[in-house]
């Protein structure tokens, strides 16, 4: 079999993941059942081969509580807007789909902000093109050209928190020179 | 079991009360959306968008009433696995109705993806064309 090899580092979070949901589903974290579910999460990652997801190699865990913060804080503002969106509007509701062009070009950061971005109500990722890492995203209740540039501008700064806690190294630093320009 | 008035019992039950009640008022957001909204598309964003917001505080309800430390990774795991999954749904829901055309072009003020995707039917016609010739 043609597989590219793993290296234990990058297959890390993986193994400490399934750990995890191990122990939960016992609700035990005692060690024996550590050791046992580290096991086990070895044995699987073998058996279950999946492509490595190709990280950043940098994980910044201070930006990372303050976004997750401001993520929370925009799912219960905009789950009431669309709450109010269904109520009021209803059937006259406008939308649109439009196309933002993301800085990175790494799977695991367009996933991660097309995540963010469809877990916030109001907005949904209709299609990905990869290959110039482009959202194209349908918001709910965008009227006009400036709803539109609000969405996008909220998509762009969604990926820029995104590098902050998990980009490389290039692009934090390009960020940075985007930022101060 | 304890009569005071401002027992921690009490404010936990009140907390947990709250949630399972906004909680609720989120899937009952997420069935009159899906009643009311015009399309496919922007049904998509009642039927999965509030329940990632209502299934928090449920589940934080659960975790607040079982007076267990022990359930709450279960819980997160829960949660984390439905934010996972529920982006991926609803994409790929979004995205075939995109390309089947279950959608009110009407309803939408703009749309900068149709260009792209007449670009690259063209594009794709015209190779189809190539390689029959060739």
């Amino acid at each position: 079999m043609n597989r590219k090899r793993i290296s234990l580092r990058q297959e890390l979070p993986l193994l400490v993941w399934l750990v995890i949901v191990w122990c939960a589903l016992w609700q035990d974290f005692g060690p024996g059942n550590l050791l046992f579910g580290a096991l086990i999460a070895i044995v699987v990652a073998r058996l279950f081969y999946l492509p490595p997801v190709e990280l950043g190699g940098r994980f910044n865990v201070l930006r990372a509580v303050p976004f997750a913060l401001v993520f929370l804080a925009k799912v219960v503002a905009a789950s009431f807007q669309v709450l109010y969106l269904a109520v009021a509007k209803g059937p006259r509701v406008l939308s649109a789909v439009i196309a933002v062009p993301l800085r990175s070009h790494s799977d695991l950061l367009v996933t991660a902000t097309g995540h963010v971005i469809s877990l916030i109500p109001g907005s949904l990722v209709v299609e990905v093109d990869r290959s110039t890492s482009t959202l194209y995203i349908h918001g709910v209740n965008v009227r006009d050209a400036a709803d539109a540039a609000k969405l996008r501008k909220d998509v762009r700064d969604t990926e820029a928190g995104l590098i902050r806690i998990m980009g490389t190294k290039e692009e934090v630093s390009a960020l940075k020179q985007e930022v101060g320009s | 079991m304890n009569p005071e008035p401002f027992s921690a019992d009490m404010v936990i039950d009140a907390v947990s009360a709250v949630f399972m009640v906004v909680g609720a008022l989120m899937s009952l957001a997420a069935a009159v959306g899906l009643l009311r909204f015009p399309d496919l598309l922007s049904r998509m964003h009642a039927a999965t968008k509030p329940q990632v917001l209502g299934l928090f505080l449920l589940l934080s309800a659960v975790g607040l009433q079982m007076r267990s430390l022990w359930v709450w990774p279960v819980l997160v795991v829960a949660w984390i696995f439905q934010l996972l999954t529920v982006p991926v749904s609803a994409h790929m829901v979004g995205r075939a109705g995109y390309r089947t055309k279950h959608l009110h072009r009407e309803r939408l003020s703009s749309d900068e993806l149709e260009a792209v995707v007449q670009h690259a039917a063209r594009k794709r016609g015209s190779t189809d064309e190539e390689q029959r010739g060739g």
